[in-house]
């Protein structure tokens, strides 16, 4: 099949590309546009790694056609902050130790970024009801919690700083 | 008093230089990961973010069939599919790469890829090497095969008795009983004879693996001149590369192997033989570096490590005053169509056997089955999990046949606080503990008598309400005879005895520090651990500290972050390399100092003269021990540089007995726990709630309160994985039927509870700062925690838990049974 061009917003910047009509977004994303951070655990929808946002909504990157996203906005773990200037999700999951391994991070902090855009005061519950579909095999889920209620503090403080 | 089949051990005395103290720095401090910036911002560099120009990706067509002879293999359309590099068959492997690593003895053939016979399904039948990983999947599609279809072993006690073609290895093993050998540690017959009460109980322990949300995979590539380099995820890189090269039929110097991060390991990625050598082949057979990573399908089908799959028949003896005599059991392992570790995973729980209870003598009948199903190999725990389990429900079942209190009688058994190091009868030590203070504060964690009586009242509600109570060992620190030392006396194999992690240190011209490590990150902090370490050494803070990995060529023996050993062992290693760097520093800091060496030591981050204000830098001094040779004495003690490598050998072991009368000290820095769960059984559906659920752990001194709690909570979660939910299913004809995340389930953020955690610390007199490991952590317990506890909700109908996992259906199959109208 013949590749199909298709343009997009990738962590804010329009982006276009041709690609294949059947390959996978998590795969472009990966190793078309050199964005590693979406991480690729099951290949059929369930570990909730290759989470990324879509218009604003998650989505299982490794379910979606890469030719899907044309139009639409794409933000990936790049999208969050830098190593030494992170966003006060991922500066919220160092504190609270909600990763150890690493890969299910990335899914992770794109759910949680999704849950706190909508929802600034979440319960345990709420944040459990949010990551209930990504799989962590490491941290028995109880400081990725922690971690989620501590950013919605963080970024309520920072909503009133800026007020 | 210790048997007199015990007697020729000698503890050897303690090694350790540094010893717990409350007065660290770092020590003990619960300092943000090191290792985090890069994780959470997607820099992580796992195996899949790794690409090399030119590189091709490789799928594998696997066995549909759990036992077939591969008749005829035809690839020619697979070949004409544009896009195609080759496609290889394992009879075109075997000409570069030889068979697969195997510690059984006498070894159990293993190929990376079938060629003769496929013995369980997902055995690799062929490989397509082709420009992108979508096209190599076609072509495996394309390829046809033609197979006579053998007799399928997938039941234990059938396939033990199997003959003609229904024998899976005919060449190397008469049946598929591959392995039966029966010990006596200790007067297991007298102790019986003398016993007043003998609890018996059969019990069932269910096939499951680690299961890393990043599964396995290598990029390899080869040429003439360079030989091979194999980036892989494995971590056992620079333990045996020798020999991996034999695998692959190149002498040492032409195979380089590279670890990365692991997205978690579990113990699954400990070795990868099997696909180290698939890709490296793959490699050289198509002339392009070559990609192949594992799909979650394949990961469950074909992985290294498939954790125990067995049946106990288990005896303890007792008196009637509750004292524990013996522990007797039969154990039926089915290990698959492997021996990958030999029946090294039933060693390993022989160093903890009896709990931490005072018991006389142990015996074993141990028969290793071999199966048309993935082989076994490392799973968090070692099969010392399984162990727990059975002394432990052991115990529950004799307090109630004995009418005693079960915290009651596990108390009477317990070894006490002053009978440290205690020896048990296997020759393994318990190198210290508390084991009641460690009961006393899990009850209070909890509030034990607060559970007992909501548990009081739910009963009169007709709720099924339990509380479970395990003491629980946890082994830390393996010596490596527990690979081989079940092995037939006279053929044990190869009789490895060194188990050592190394670390390079070096300071450079600036005065920072970098510290090599071996093996690598699996998730389990080991660089912030390292790094801890060395801040206390030299007293200067995490950000002068860089930390990176050799590879096999750079690199020493290291075997990583498994058996909870490494971070006692680098810690070891860590502390070797810093005291000889501290002494060079001294030497260059005394004469810029003009002082004596006697008189300076390092603290805060320089060299300082004793009972003055003078001092040097770290920075000062390595500026010039790097760049200023001349400043310094012409001789030899200052040469250029401030650099060591250090080797750190297990603190404390002995060889086993000739004859296997014991099996001398290897697993000796014991840890400790103690968790209690309470649970609410929904009688009608069989589901399992857990309404509180408190860790304590012993481990020793602790470098990170934060991480290792980290240990405990996963370690938990997973064990109630392990109680309640996860078990690979093969059916009748070996068909593995739930082979993937939707119907194998893990735990999600539902089914794990809020874990309380707290920790006692009995410093190990053994260890650098008398740490010991925790990595292992919950697993240990949680799965005899959840079974005593869903036991004592279920009371009232006389239902004991044997088995694990215990999913609804399995529970409420139970419960129906036991409340079905007589």
């Amino acid at each position: 099949m013949k590749p199909i061009e298709i343009a997009f917003t990738l962590n804010g910047k329009p982006r276009s590309a041709e690609v294949r009509p059947r390959v996978l977004l998590s795969d472009f994303l990966r190793h078309q546009m050199g964005l590693p951070g979406t991480h690729v655990g099951c290949e059929h929808g369930v570990c909730g790694s290759c989470t990324i946002l879509l218009d604003g909504r998650s989505a299982r990157s490794c379910l979606t056609f890469a030719v899907q996203i044309d139009g639409s906005e794409v933000e990936t773990v790049e999208s969050l902050g830098t190593a030494s200037a992170l966003h006060p999700i991922q500066k919220a999951f160092q504190e609270e130790h909600g990763l150890q391994c690493g890969f299910c991070t990335p899914g992770m902090l794109m759910v949680a970024r999704e849950l706190l855009e909508h929802h600034d005061t979440p319960s345990e519950e709420e944040v459990r009801e949010a990551i209930a579909g990504n799989l962590c095999r490491c941290t028995g889920y109880q400081n990725i919690v922690a971690a989620i209620l501590s950013a919605a503090a963080k970024l309520r403080a920072e909503k009133e700083t800026t007020v | 008093m210790r048997s007199p089949h015990l007697a020729d051990i000698v503890i050897p005395p303690s090694r350790q230089r540094e010893a717990a103290r409350s007065s660290a720095k770092w020590i003990g401090k619960s300092i943000p990961r090191v290792e985090d910036p890069k994780l959470l911002t997607g820099k992580g560099r796992y195996i899949d973010d790794l690409s090399l120009p030119n590189m091709a990706h490789a799928a594998v067509l696997r066995s549909p069939h759990a036992h077939a002879r591969i008749i005829r293999i035809n690839k020619s359309r697979a070949e004409a599919l544009p896009g195609v590099v080759c496609v290889v068959t394992g009879r075109e492997l075997s000409e570069v790469a030889a068979s697969a690593v195997s510690f059984a003895s006498p070894p159990i053939t293993q190929h990376p890829m079938a060629i003769e016979k496929a013995r369980h399904v997902g055995e690799v039948i062929a490989a397509v090497v082709a420009e992108d990983r979508y096209i190599a999947e076609d072509a495996v599609e394309l390829i046809e095969v033609e197979y006579e279809l053998l007799p399928v072993n997938s039941d234990p006690e059938i396939a033990m008795n199997a003959t003609g073609d229904g024998v899976i290895h005919p060449t190397e093993r008469e049946s598929n009983v591959a392995y039966d050998e029966t010990f006596d540690w200790g007067p297991v017959e007298e102790d019986f004879a003398r016993a007043e009460l003998v609890v018996r109980r059969k019990m069932r322990w269910g096939r499951a693996a680690g299961t890393p949300i990043e599964t396995c995979g290598a990029v390899a590539e080869y040429d003439d001149a360079n030989g091979y380099t194999v980036t892989s995820n494995s971590a056992f890189g620079n333990f045996i590369p020798w020999v991996l090269a034999g695998c692959l039929k190149v002498h040492p110097t032409k195979l380089k192997l590279i670890g990365v991060n692991n997205g978690g390991s579990f113990g699954t990625k400990v070795l990868l033989h099997k696909i180290i050598i698939l890709t490296a082949g793959l490699a050289r057979l198509s002339g392009r570096p070559v990609k192949y990573i594992e799909d979650r399908l394949e990961h469950f089908l074909n992985s290294d490590g498939h954790g125990p799959d067995r049946y106990y028949d288990a005896e303890l003896a007792l008196r009637r005053d509750g004292t524990m005599l013996a522990l007797r059991f039969k154990v039926v392992d089915d290990y698959g169509a492997y021996l990958h570790f030999s029946v090294g995973t039933n060693g390993n729980p022989l160093a903890q056997v009896v709990g931490p209870y005072k018991i006389n003598s142990v015996g074993m009948r141990l028969i290793a089955v071999l199966t048309n199903k993935c082989q076994q190999g490392p799973y968090r725990c070692f099969g010392a999990e399984c162990a727990n389990f059975v002394i432990e429900r052991l115990v529950d079942a004799a307090a109630r046949e004995l009418g005693m209190d079960r915290e009651a009688l596990r108390l009477h058994n317990m070894v006490q606080p002053h009978e440290f190091p205690y020896m048990i009868p296997t020759g393994n030590i318990d190198d210290s503990g508390n084991y009641q203070a460690v009961l006393d504060k899990a009850k209070t964690l909890i509030d034990l008598p607060a559970w007992k009586s909501r548990q009081a009242e739910a009963r009169t509600q007709g709720r099924r309400l339990g509380i479970g109570l395990v003491t629980c060992q946890e082994r830390s620190v393996y010596s490596p005879t527990e690979w081989w030392f079940l092995n037939p006396v006279k053929t044990p194999g190869f009789a490895l005895t060194s188990a050592p992690e190394g670390v390079q240190l070096r300071i450079d011209g600036s005065g920072h520090i970098y510290c090599q490590l071996q093996t690598p990150f699996i998730g389990t902090s080991s660089e912030t651990m390292v790094t801890q370490v060395l801040c206390e050494q030299f007293g200067v803070a995490p950000g002068d500290i860089a930390i990176g990995y050799s590879d096999s060529h750079t690199g020493f023996n290291g075997i990583g972050a498994n058996g909870s050993r490494f971070t006692v062992m680098v810690a070891g290693a860590c502390v070797s390399a810093s005291h000889r760097l501290k002494e060079r520093l001294k030497r260059f800091g005394a004469h810029l100092l003009e002082a004596n060496t006697a008189d300076v030591e390092v603290v805060d981050g320089a060299v300082r003269v004793h009972g003055t204000d003078r001092h040097k830098t770290i920075a000062e001094i390595a500026i010039m021990a790097n760049f200023f040779r001349k400043a310094f004495p012409d001789t030899p003690e200052f040469d250029t540089g401030l650099e060591t490598t250090a080797v750190y050998d297990h603190p404390l072991a002995t060889e086993p007995h000739p004859e296997r009368k014991h099996l001398g000290i290897f697993y000796p820095i014991m840890g400790h726990q103690c968790h209690i769960a309470v649970v609410e059984v929904d009688e009608e559906t069989g589901q399992v709630k857990i309404l509180d659920y408190a860790a304590v752990h012993d481990v020793g001194t602790v470098v990170n309160p934060m991480t290792l709690d980290g240990q405990v909570v996963g370690g938990t979660a997973n064990g109630i994985g392990t109680a309640l939910l996860e078990e690979f299913i093969y059916d009748a004809e070996g068909q593995f039927v739930n082979a993937n995340l939707g119907q194998f389930c893990m735990p999600s953020a539902h089914d794990v509870p809020h874990i309380r955690t707290a920790h006692l610390s009995t410093p190990s007199p053994f260890t650098e700062y008398g740490i010991k490991g925790g990595g292992e952590g919950g697993r240990m317990s949680a799965p005899a925690a959840i079974a005593s506890a869903i036991e004592d909700a279920l009371a009232p109908l006389g239902i004991e838990i044997l088995q694990v996992p215990v999913p609804p259906p399995r529970l409420r199959a139970l419960i129906r049974s036991a409340t079905r109208p007589q």
